[in-house]
C-alpha cells in the first residue's frame, strides 16, 4: 500500500523530514508517535499535498503509483484520507453539500457515476446514526460552531462518507472524552479491512487502546529512529520519549 | 505532470468572458458629441411630445453646470462627453409590431446571450418553469417586449419607455423624476438630458404580477454610452418582481451606462428589483477597457406599509458607481438592500446604499457580500439615516468583505445617522481572507482548487443569492464561478 523512502521536505526552507522511511501494508494498521515537533503533521500533510511542503529528496508511493506527482484532491481520488488534528469551518456551505459535493468529484476524477441525491442521503443517514451524530447537524454549515468533539465526530463521518483506502488520522483523540474517543475508535475500527490501510498518528497512547495498531512507529528529529509492536507505545507512555529524541 | 496537463486543459477552457462579442448589426447613430442639438435629435426620433423635450432640455442645461463627482473611491481619467454618441439603435422601419419584423440578425444576438424573446421559447422550458416577460434594449432602444398581451389582460403595463412616453403620458408625466429629481446628481442629470429607452412598469392597484418582469441590456455600439430609465410604479397593495441583466461586447475603450431607475410604491405594495449586472469588466491584466456603469437607483416607499428589495449581483463593469436607495417615507414602510459585488482584475467598484427612514416605524435590512481578488478595489458605501418624526425606526446593517489573493482591497465606508433618540441601527462587519487553509481541507476531500474556491465563495455569498428569483440564483451562482476564475495560484 504506503510506502516512503528516505523522505526529505522543508517548510520555509526549514528541514523538517530527514530521509524518513515507512511501508505499511493493506490490511494494516500503523501508528506514528514521537514528541512535539518531530514531524508528525508535517508527514500528514506532504502525504496529502498541501502547498508549502516541499519534497527535497525521497518519495512516497501508493500502490506503486507516485504519490508527490499528484495535485492534493487527486490523491483524495485515489483514496487518501487526512482527518484533520483541526478540522476547518466552511460557513454557509451545509456538511451535507460539501461532502456531496467532495464525494461527487472524487467519482468523477475516478471515470464513476456520480452518486444520486436519495442514495447519498441514505448512505449519510446510516453513516449518521452509527456515529451517533444528529442528522440535523449535518444541514448546518460544516464544523460552524461545532465542539471540539463534535469537529473530530464529523472528520469520521465524512472518512465514512468518502470511503478513502489510505486512511491518516492526525491526532483524532485530542479534544475528545471517553465516550466520544469510543464512538470515533468504533467508527474508525468499522472501516478496518484487507483492502485498507492506516496511518495513526498520536501523541499519547490512550488512542491505541480503542484503535489496536500492528505496528508503531517512533518519529523524532524528522525521521523513524523505532519501530515495533504494540508493546512499544505502551513503554513509550511508561519511559516517554526522551531517549528518542536525544537519539535523533 | 498531471497538474500542468491540467492547468493546460483548464486555461483552454476558461471561458472568461463570454458575452464579449460583437453583433454586426445595422445601426442608426445621432452624430458623435453632446450638444442642445443632440438632445432634440434623440426626442425628435423618439416622435415624442413637446413636454418631454422641454425636460430634456433643461436637464441638459443643469447638467452643463455641474462637475463630475469625485467623492467615490474610483480612479478613471476624465471622460470626454463629446467623444461619444449618444444615441444608436438598430436599424429598422418603424418600430416592430412583432417578432416577424425583428431583424433575425438581432434575434440571433438574444439567443447567443440565451435571452427567451418568443413567448414559445419561454413557454416550451422545462414543466413547472417560472415563466417571465423580458423588454430587450438594445443600446439605445427597445426592440421587443413579451408577454405584452397577457399583462395586460390583469392591468399591468410592460412596456419600453419610449412607448410610455407616448401611450402613457398621464403616468409619465406625474413619476417621471419625482424619485430621482433631474439634477439630482451628475449622471442623473446627464440622463434626463439624453436618455433613449428603458422599460416602464405600472401595476395598478391590488394586482400581484402574474410572472417575473425582466429587461435585458445589451450595448453592442462602439464610442457610445447607454443611458437608459427605468420606471416602476407599484400602486396600492400591489405586487410585482422585476430583474435585470447587462452585458456588453468586450472593447479597448470605456463605454459610459448612466442608468436611473425610479421605483414607487403606493400603501401595501411590495417591489422585488433584482439586477445581476455582467457588463464587460476590462482587460484584467491592463486594466484598458469595460463599462463605467454610474448609475443612480432609488425607491420611494410612498405608502404605507410598502416594501422595496434591492437584491444585485455585480460582477462585471470596469468601475461600478452605484446606491441603490430607499426612502421609507410611509409609516412602517420597509426597505432591503441585498448586494454581492465582485471584483476581480483591475475592476473597481464603489457600491452600497442609503436608507432614509422618515415616517414612523420604518424598517430597513443592509446585507452586503463584498469580494475582491486580483488588483481590485472593493468599496461598500453605506447611509443609513433616520429623521426627526422616524420614531422606532430599526435598520440592521451586515457588511462582510473576502479577499482572495495579496494584491485587492476591501474598503467599507458607513454613514449612521440618527436624528431621533428611539431609532435603532445595528451595523455588523467583517473582513476575511480566504485561507489557505480552508482551501486545502476542501481540495484534500477531493476537490479541485477551482471548485474550492467556488465552494468556499457560495458559502460565503449564500445569504445574497437565496434573495434572487429561483432561476436566476443558478445563473448567477455560475456567473460568481466565472467571475473568480483564475483568481487564486
Amino acid at each position: 500500500m504506503l510506502s516512503v523512502s528516505n523522505l526529505h521536505a522543508t517548510v520555509d526552507d526549514k528541514e523538517i523530514l530527514k530521509g524518513l522511511s515507512l511501508d505499511v501494508p493493506a490490511g494494516e494498521v500503523h501508528a506514528i508517535m514521537g514528541p512535539n515537533g518531530a514531524g508528525k503533521s508535517t508527514l500528514s500533510y506532504v502525504l496529502t499535498g498541501r502547498q508549502g511542503y516541499e519534497v527535497t529528496q525521497g518519495g512516497a508511493t501508493l500502490d506503486g503509483e507516485d504519490l508527490l506527482a499528484l495535485e492534493a484532491n487527486e490523491r483524495a481520488a485515489k483514496g487518501v484520507f487526512l482527518s484533520f488534528q483541526y478540522p476547518l469551518e466552511i460557513p454557509g456551505v451545509p456538511a451535507l453539500t460539501f461532502i456531496r459535493t467532495a464525494l461527487n468529484a472524487q467519482k468523477k476524477a475516478r471515470g464513476e457515476p456520480e452518486v444520486t441525491a436519495p442514495e447519498f442521503l441514505k448512505l449519510a443517514r446510516a453513516k449518521a446514526a452509527e456515529l451517533k451524530i444528529d442528522f440535523d447537524m449535518l444541514k448546518r454549515a460544516l464544523n460552524v460552531g461545532f465542539s471540539g468533539g463534535e469537529k473530530k465526530r464529523m472528520e469520521i463521518f465524512q472518512m465514512a462518507m468518502l470511503s478513502p483506502r489510505f486512511l491518516i488520522l492526525d491526532e483524532t483523540d485530542s479534544g475528545l472524552d471517553v465516550d466520544a474517543l469510543r464512538i470515533v475508535a468504533d467508527g474508525v475500527n468499522a472501516l478496518r479491512s484487507p483492502e485498507r490501510a492506516m496511518l495513526v498518528i498520536t501523541h499519547y497512547q490512550r488512542l491505541l487502546d480503542y484503535i489496536k495498531p500492528d505496528r508503531v512507529h517512533v518519529l523524532a528529529g524528522g525521521k523513524i529512529v523505532a519501530s515495533g509492536g504494540p508493546e512499544l507505545a505502551l513503554e513509550l507512555e511508561r519511559e516517554g520519549y526522551e531517549k528518542y529524541a536525544r537519539a535523533a | 505532470m498531471a497538474a500542468v496537463k491540467q492547468t493546460v486543459e483548464h486555461v483552454a477552457s476558461l471561458e472568461k468572458y463570454k458575452h464579449g462579442f460583437v453583433s454586426d448589426i445595422e445601426q442608426d447613430f445621432a452624430p458623435k458629441g453632446l450638444n442642445a442639438d443632440i438632445v432634440r435629435f434623440i426626442s425628435a426620433k423618439k416622435n415624442e411630445p413637446e413636454w418631454m423635450l422641454a425636460w430634456r432640455l433643461d436637464a441638459f442645461e443643469r447638467w452643463l453646470a455641474m462637475d463630475e463627482p469625485d467623492w467615490a473611491k474610483v480612479n478613471f481619467p476624465r471622460i470626454d462627453y463629446q467623444d461619444s454618441y449618444y444615441y444608436a439603435a438598430p436599424k429598422e422601419k418603424v418600430g416592430p409590431k412583432s417578432l416577424d419584423e425583428v431583424d433575425p440578425d438581432l434575434l440571433e444576438v438574444y439567443k447567443k446571450l440565451g435571452i427567451p424573446l418568443r413567448e414559445q421559447e419561454v413557454l416550451a422550458g422545462v414543466e413547472g418553469a417560472p415563466r417571465y416577460a423580458v423588454d430587450a434594449v438594445f443600446d439605445s432602444v427597445s426592440v421587443v417586449t413579451t408577454f405584452k398581451k397577457e399583462l395586460a389582460q390583469v392591468g399591468v403595463i410592460f412596456c419600453s419607455m419610449s412607448e410610455a412616453i407616448r401611450e402613457h403620458p398621464e403616468l409619465v408625466k406625474q413619476y417621471l423624476g419625482s424619485v430621482v429629481p433631474v439634477s439630482d446628481n451628475y449622471f442623473a442629470c446627464l440622463n434626463a438630458a439624453v436618455f433613449s429607452d428603458g422599460s416602464f412598469v405600472y401595476v395598478p392597484p391590488g394586482v400581484r404580477c402574474p410572472m417575473e418582469l425582466s429587461t435585458y441590456f445589451r450595448i453592442n455600439a462602439e464610442n457610445s454610452g447607454q443611458f437608459e430609465r427605468t420606471l416602476i410604479i407599484a400602486d396600492k397593495g400591489s405586487y410585482v418582481s422585476y430583474l435585470e441583466g447587462c452585458t456588453a461586447p468586450m472593447r479597448d475603450e470605456n463605454q459610459l451606462h448612466a442608468a436611473v431607475v425610479e421605483l414607487v410604491t403606493m400603501d401595501d405594495a411590495e417591489i422585488k428589483y433584482s439586477t445581476v449586472q455582467n457588463w464587460y469588466p476590462g482587460d484584467p491584466e491592463t486594466g484598458k477597457g469595460g463599462i463605467y456603469n454610474f448609475v443612480t437607483k432609488r425607491a420611494d416607499c410612498r405608502g404605507d406599509r410598502s416594501k422595496v428589495s434591492w437584491t444585485q449581483v455585480e460582477t462585471g463593469s470596469s468601475i461600478t458607481w452605484k446606491y441603490p436607495s430607499c426612502i421609507l417615507r410611509g409609516n412602517e414602510s420597509s426597505g432591503e438592500f441585498y448586494s454581492i459585488a465582485i471584483t476581480n482584475g483591475r475592476q473597481q467598484a464603489d457600491t452600497g446604499t442609503k436608507m432614509i427612514h422618515l415616517g414612523a416605524n420604518t424598517r430597513s435590512r443592509i446585507i452586503s457580500k463584498g469580494i475582491s481578488a486580483g488588483r481590485s478595489s472593493n468599496t461598500y458605501r453605506g447611509l443609513v439615516s433616520a429623521h426627526p418624526k422616524a420614531k422606532g425606526a430599526r435598520n440592521f446593517t451586515q457588511c462582510d468583505s473576502l479577499l482572495i489573493g495579496k494584491h485587492c482591497a476591501a474598503h467599507t465606508v458607513p454613514y449612521i445617522e440618527a436624528r431621533n433618540g428611539q431609532s435603532k441601527f445595528e451595523h455588523e462587519a467583517t473582513t476575511t481572507r480566504l485561507s489557505e487553509d480552508q482551501l486545502f481541507y476542501a481540495m484534500q476531500r477531493g476537490l479541485s482548487q477551482e471548485e474550492a474556491v467556488q465552494l468556499l465563495v457560495n458559502g460565503f455569498v449564500k445569504d445574497v443569492l437565496q434573495e434572487l428569483p429561483m432561476e436566476f440564483a443558478v445563473e448567477a451562482q455560475k456567473l460568481v464561478a466565472i467571475s473568480l476564475e483564475g483568481s487564486v495560484g
